[in-house]
């Protein structure tokens, strides 16, 4: 299972990478989702997957039986899913932003805060 | 006393929240600003001179024991960062009374302002991985929000980049996080000293160390992965600008040290080397990115990368005298550079531009603000006897101590080149008329503003001077600090509770 799971993370970071080589910002922040979805399922698969019961401690004991899932990379991957989730709504919204004040998502095109020399000559009087 | 641990990361959100609800009133807002940064200096000195006297300090979250829980712990480098950071916070939020302005007060300025505050403490602070990236999140929106506002259409363009490459680097830290957690079962940083030394395959260990180094490196801007910041750096508020400058890097490079003197330290010949070849080219890169610029802020933002390029060589040369210039360097440098955009900043407000062609004659009609710019400048270019001077003789001496030649040749002429920018802004900004022929005199600006501003600067640069003619203690320091980076046992022993 780990194994799978491995090839299909690396399917994800080979999508994302090709997602975020674009110089379209759109296209970019696509492969951002895909990538920080490919941390998430790294951090589950690195926890190891077993067939076990849920981490529950059964009426009247005070430790869990014996086999139980490792519940610490589910509760790691819910707060990157919650922090990442945050951080792409923000993404998202600037972007828009962006695309509204400078009339375009081309990376190439934005050099409002670096001009280039040669525009910055035309600029001065 | 674990209260004492965590006020530094509390007392900012209380007084972010706070900020928050008031932000409709000005006054009220402003207080609450201040007086969270008063008290966090307060707090983060009391925590310091706790170190100081009993080492170690730790502190366990919710009772859960370690390595389980989360652990909060302060070792002299943490603990003189938390400071620094206080001081830092505390000049930059005088500062932004007078130049933020009432609409960027009321979209909540302040209250992200005292979140990043938080965010940074809480880096400094934790100890523990995963709490680390939280930290670094809660640091990096607040940043994200403070780049932003106002909404210029520069400071969306910067901030786009910004936020584009940041992401990047905290997904790739995460996916260390991950990794590190399968190959050793932990993410305490105490605990990682001695597990990742006892995993099989260290070739595996020494791969996840370049991750670590890629994901920290976007933080801490080292070449070639410091593209984001003189896109963006220039953009926001003077105040916004000078705190980034002054800490936001700086964490980066703190997580570097962590990490490479804690956990990665059993390949130190291929990390540490390379680290040593990232620093000398990023020392050169940045000097050569400044000397290229015309505008004031985008020659310091250049000049933030070389300095960077220093403070890791530090940790790279991994010898005790490099490690204390390391952390002498980061110290002198917070200071020194959130002070030059505060300059910066006030320059810009007298003379009405950053574009170096388009501004001067401020020596003659100010010469006072002439003084305060000599000072951080001189201290950066590593004039003796200010406190730039100390740091990079320390780096070097380090350097020559164990034959590394052409590094201290590179410290040396990076040093040189930061002299040339500097006289650059001098010669223009204050040297040379106004090319409109204004006489731009400080007594332009209001009482209240003209205090506002010339507070934080003036006593940022006597800080500066003082660091510079009484070097000692602050070595002293700086030496048991790098002690406890090198013989982490009391860092340890403290965490995990164990004795021997």
């Amino acid at each position: 299972m780990e194994v799978v799971l491995s090839v299909l993370i690396g399917l994800l970071v080979a999508a994302s990478v090709y997602l975020m080589l674009a110089r379209n910002l759109l296209r970019f922040v696509f492969g951002l989702v895909l990538l920080s979805n490919a941390a998430n399922l790294a951090i589950f698969t690195a926890g190891r997957l077993t067939p076990s019961v849920p981490p529950l401690v059964p009426e009247g004991a005070t430790v869990p039986p014996e086999v139980v899932a490792n519940a610490l990379p589910q509760a790691l991957v819910l707060t990157a899913i919650v922090i990442s989730f945050g951080l792409l709504a923000f993404a998202l919204a600037l972007l828009f932003r962006g695309y509204q004040e400078l009339g375009t998502l081309d990376s190439d095109a934005m050099r409002i805060a670096e001009p280039k020399p040669e525009d910055e000559e035309q600029r001065k009087p | 006393m674990s209260w004492l641990l965590t006020l530094p990361i509390l007392l900012p959100i209380v007084a972010a929240i706070l900020a928050f609800l008031y932000r409709r009133e000005r006054q009220r807002a402003r207080v609450i600003t201040i007086g969270g940064c008063l008290l966090l200096l307060v707090v983060s000195i009391l925590l310091f001179l706790e170190v100081w006297e009993q080492g170690v300090v730790a502190a366990q979250m919710g009772s859960w024991p370690s390595p389980f829980g989360i652990t909060l712990v302060a070792d002299l480098l943490s603990a003189v960062m938390v400071v620094i950071t206080a001081i830092t916070g505390l000049a930059v939020a005088l500062f932004a009374l007078a130049e933020i302005g009432p609409r960027r007060e009321k979209l909540g300025f302040n209250a992200l302002f005292l979140v990043l505050l938080a965010g940074v403490s809480g880096s400094f602070l934790t100890g523990d991985l995963f709490n680390l990236y939280v930290w670094f999140e809660v640091m990096l929106i607040a940043s994200f929000g403070l780049l932003v506002m106002g909404g210029t259409k520069a400071q969306l363009d910067g901030g786009i980049k910004y936020v584009a490459l940041n992401l990047v680097s905290t997904v790739f830290f995460l996916i260390g996080i991950g990794l590190v957690y399968g190959l050793t079962g932990s993410l305490n940083l105490a605990d990682l000293h001695g597990a990742i030394r006892a995993v099989e395959n260290q070739g595996l260990v020494t791969t996840l160390a370049v991750l670590f180094i890629i994901a920290f490196g976007i933080k801490a801007a080292i070449f070639p992965l410091f593209f984001w910041l003189p896109a963006a750096y220039h953009t926001p508020a003077v105040a916004v600008s000078a705190v980034f400058a002054g800490l936001l890097t700086k964490v980066g490079v703190y997580a570097l040290i962590r990490m490479f003197t804690l956990v990665f330290t059993e390949d130190v010949a291929f990390t540490h080397g390379l680290l040593l070849v990232v620093a000398a080219v990023t020392m050169v890169t940045g000097v050569l990115g400044a000397a290229a610029q015309n505008e004031i802020r985008k020659i310091l933002s250049f000049h933030i990368i070389s300095q960077i390029g220093y403070m890791v060589l530090g940790l790279a040369l991994y010898t005790p005298l490099a490690l204390v210039g390391a952390v002498f360097y980061l110290v002198h440098h917070i200071i020194v550079k959130a002070n030059l955009f505060l300059v910066g900043g006030v320059a810009r407000r007298l003379t009405g531009s950053f574009e170096l062609s388009q501004i001067g004659g401020l020596y003659k009609s100010s010469p006072l603000l002439g003084l305060l710019f000599l000072v951080p400048a001189f201290s950066l270019a590593g004039f003796p006897p200010l406190s730039g001077f100390w740091a990079k003789y320390i780096l070097i001496k380090a350097s020559l101590d164990i034959d590394a030649y052409v590094v201290a040749a590179v410290a040396l002429i990076v040093g040189l080149l930061t002299i040339y920018s500097m006289t650059k802004i001098w010669a223009e900004v204050f040297w040379k008329p106004h090319p409109e022929g204004r006489s731009p005199a400080l007594s332009q600006l209001g009482r209240r503003e003209r205090i506002a501003m010339l507070l934080p600067i003036s006593g940022l640069a006597i800080l500066t001077v003082v660091i510079g003619l009484f070097p000692e203690p602050f070595v002293v320091f700086a030496e048991r600090a790098a002690d406890q980076l090198l013989n982490p046992t009391d860092y340890i022993h403290t965490v995990l509770g164990k004795t021997e």
